[in-house]
């Protein structure tokens, strides 16, 4: 096994580890603290952040590959047997593979539906006495420890859910009560006692949503474990063309839409929080040229300009095959430039927005009296202006999250958005749309693309409604 | 007036400059000429010969700034630079990599663009902001909060479900329209514009009400809504005359923009639906790699862009007579 660092798997390191640091800093600082608090204080907030979260969890265990050492065999090693050496699968695998086992590859001949085990479609069997008959095969993985399926299948769903539902809820529970322990230990352990602490935990005291969380944890921690379960037997939501699983498709897809949500805000934020204060805080020539900039970027409309780029691009990799050593490190920077292109097009808006909060700032007393005391640049923007339109990015970064899940699956559509090998729910939507058509309708790959992406985005946008709310000034004034 | 927009109009030139050297560079320097040739060619064989004719044949094989060989004006106008960029300027958009003339296309399709675009803009409005007003009537009420997480659930909705799901339930299962298509006439194609002008009505409102309804929020603490409000005006006759006109201006600031945009119609719906305009148009360029077209649709879509944020402010002193333009 040799581990695979794409270029995209360090960003969402980077990331992390951004984020990591943006806790700790928000954290001592006391005004921030108390927004932070407000939208954990919400029940909607505390809810839309623990599913987002488990969305962000699946995409950082996605994100870490490795490519599996291939069994020595002659053809490999060479005629001199030179078995020291070993070879590495061209495919790219990552942790949440392991959690699949057979379904990385398609188990079946074609469309089946979802917890079948039969196929969608007939074919010429041999019967019992040899003659061919016309009929629904049995499925190679999905419903394969059943003796007599039409009999026993729902019996044994039933029994396996409410295992499933069982085993999540227990585990749920006891992953939370080690937390809270945890947190007891560290804070409170030597001032009140465990029963005390829980008591006020479950009475909100502190005025976290902290039930709300527990609910809505352990909610994921059943569906997951539900889900889980089920796709060992079954396939849980059916088989697409190639016999390929649907929900391991879905699953998949989910590093694809949470990438291009977070990394287009990573990419286009040095560029805007940059451009946009200096614009601001400079003005003269400086604000001319970087205005200049933006209207022109803004006047293409966004389509046009990332297809005209997503086209380019596309030429660049074809005449250029030797960059890329794996078929997942080329789809891996298609992916990368994806980011780029979309934070290009969409930095203007945070671009313009912090431009005018500069200009307004710029005249206060503050920044005057700040300026006569001979303070110079570098130390006013970073400890006057900065910290001061913080809540403005934080706000358009949660704004814009769902709005680029969504804009993957329409450039997708159009053909400029990631590379179609890889697993997006644009691809699946695309791939998925015309069989729709057939009679009877293949409806579950649709269902389970758009089922994914509206939970997440759904998600998505009541959270950053809520730290809207938090952190923006005008909202606090209209309560 | 008129100075304010002859100066604007000015202004707009180096933004059609910047816009034309972006796609100049993204089009002719990232990519050579060579490279378009041999996406277009396709396969793994391909002669020299080859790429030299296609090139030739779509006048890509000048050189890009200075051709030195030409007599006359020839160095500078023979060049790509001159042939495929400048020439925008003045909306001649040549021929696209098909062989087809690229201005003749577009007035042909603007014509069904505009017959979905229009329809589904001017419902969508009406649509959005009484929704909008109506929450508000119900304001401190359960169905208020009902009303706008429904909202953010329809904005969440990825557009190509409403698309899909609706093309097939309205069209397969129920046959109340046609799947897709476009008749030959205007008149003649009504029915194949219902479902999309529908369809695009139901997918906007969820994002398209939210934000109407954070405008008319602003307003509604003012005192002149008070004022009305004590005059014994009803709640209803409050917000949709009142409230709706003083919220012109920021209502303004976000419509009268994508106004120009409409004629380039709307690129999924136009190409789910089978519709003949520039958005399909759009989108069969992309996948056929016609760098022409699209080329010549970035550039139609700035100008539209710049002509749409000029209507802006012309639009403001018309709603607003305190607005003048200087």
């Amino acid at each position: 096994m040799k581990p695979v660092l794409l270029w995209t798997d360090g960003l969402v390191f980077l990331l992390l580890l951004a984020m990591a640091t943006a806790v700790y800093l928000s954290g001592r600082n006391l005004q921030m603290r108390q927004q932070w608090r407000e939208v954990f204080r919400s029940r909607l907030g505390m809810a839309a952040a623990i599913i987002v979260a488990a969305y962000l969890g699946v995409a950082v265990l996605d994100s870490l590959h490795f490519r599996p050492a291939l069994a020595p065999t002659p053809a490999l090693t060479g005629p001199a047997g030179n078995s020291a050496e070993i070879h590495y699968s061209p495919r790219v695998l990552s942790v949440l593979d392991l959690f699949f086992g057979e379904l990385n590859d398609p188990t079946e001949k074609s469309y089946s539906r979802p917890f079948a085990a039969f196929a969608f479609s007939q074919e010429s069997l041999t019967g019992p006495d040899g003659e061919l008959v016309r009929a629904y095969p049995r499925l190679a993985y999905g419903g394969r420890h059943l003796e007599d399926p039409s009999k026993h299948l729902p019996a044994d769903l039933l029994l396996k859910s409410l295992g499933a539902v069982g085993l999540g809820a227990g585990t749920g529970l006891a992953f939370a009560v080690v937390v809270a322990g945890l947190g007891w230990f560290f804070t409170r352990g030597r001032r009140t006692s465990w029963r005390r602490y829980m008591t006020e935990l479950w009475r909100e005291s502190s005025g976290l949503s902290w039930k709300t969380a527990l609910f809505t944890f352990i909610g994921v921690c059943v569906t997951l474990a539900w889900l889980y379960q089920l796709s060992r037997w079954y396939h849980v939501f059916g088989t697409d063309k190639v016999g390929g699983d649907v929900l391991y498709h879905t699953v998949k897809s989910i590093r694809t839409g949470v990438l291009i949500g977070l990394l287009t805000t990573l990419v286009m934020l040095p560029l805007a929080i940059t451009m946009g204060v200096s614009a601001g805080y400079f003005g003269g020539l400086i604000d001319d040229i970087i205005q200049y900039i933006y209207t022109t970027l803004n006047s293409i409309p966004g389509v046009l300009l990332i297809a005209a780029a997503v086209l380019i691009l596309q030429v660049y990799m074809n005449n250029h095959p030797e960059l890329f050593e794996t078929e997942a490190a080329r789809s891996d920077l298609r992916l990368l430039f994806l980011c780029i292109i979309l934070g290009v097009t969409s930095w203007t808006g945070l671009c313009r927005m912090l431009r005018a909060e500069t200009l307004k700032l710029r005249s206060l007393d503050y920044v005057e009296a700040a300026r006569a005391f001979g303070v110079g640049n570098a130390v006013l923007l970073a400890r006057h202006i900065l910290p001061n339109v913080t809540h403005i990015v934080l706000i358009s970064i949660a704004l814009d999250f769902s709005g680029l899940v969504l804009a993957e699956a329409v450039l997708s559509y159009v053909g400029v958005g990631v590379d179609p090998s890889m697993p997006s729910w644009g691809n699946m939507i695309n791939s998925a749309r015309l069989e729709l058509a057939r009679e009877p309708a293949v409806w579950w790959p649709l269902a389970a693309a758009f089922v994914f992406m509206f939970i997440l985005v759904l998600a998505a946008n009541l959270y950053a409604d809520v730290v809207r709310d938090a952190f923006d000034p005008r909202a606090a004034l209209k309560k | 007036m008129w100075a304010y927009i002859i100066r604007r109009l000015l202004y707009a030139i180096p933004i059609l400059v910047g816009v034309n050297v972006i796609t100049f560079v993204l089009f002719f320097m990232v990519n050579s000429p060579d490279d378009m040739a041999r996406a277009h060619l396709g396969g793994k064989h391909i002669t020299h010969e080859a790429v030299e004719a296609w090139k030739a044949a779509r006048g890509y094989d000048k050189p890009l700034f200075y051709n030195p060989d030409a007599a006359g004006p020839g160095p500078v106008t023979e060049t790509i630079f001159f042939e495929k960029s400048l020439r925008l300027f003045v909306l001649d958009f040549g021929v696209s990599d098909e062989g087809r003339h690229i201005g003749s296309d577009i007035r042909q399709r603007m014509g069904p663009s505009l017959a979905i675009a229009i329809p589904t803009f001017l419902i969508g409005l009406g649509m959005n902001i009484s929704v909008a007003l109506l929450i508000l009537m119900f304001r401190g009420t359960r169905l208020e909060l009902g009303a706008v997480i429904m909202l953010v659930g329809l904005m969440s909705i990825s557009s190509l479900f409403y698309i899909i799901v609706g093309q097939y339930t309205a069209s397969v299962l129920w046959h109340l329209t046609p799947i897709s298509g476009y008749g030959e006439s205007l008149l003649g194609s009504w029915h194949f514009l219902i479902l999309p002008v529908i369809i695009g009505v139901i997918a906007g409102v969820g994002a398209g009400a939210r934000w109407y309804r954070t405008i008319f929020l602003e307003e509604i603490h003012k005192d002149y809504v008070r004022t009305a409000r004590a005059k014994g005006l009803s709640e209803l006759r409050v917000l949709f005359r009142h409230v709706l006109q003083n919220a012109m201006l920021p209502i303004l600031t976000g419509v009268v923009v994508v106004i120009p945009l409409l004629f380039l119609g709307s690129l999924i719906m136009e190409s789910f639906f089978g519709i003949p305009g520039l958005g399909s148009y759009t989108i069969e360029a992309i996948q056929a790699q016609d760098f022409a077209v699209v080329r010549a649709m970035v550039f139609l879509g700035s100008v539209l862009y710049i002509g749409g944020l000029l209507l802006t402010d012309i639009s403001y002193t018309w709603v607003d007579p305190r607005v003048r333009l200087s």
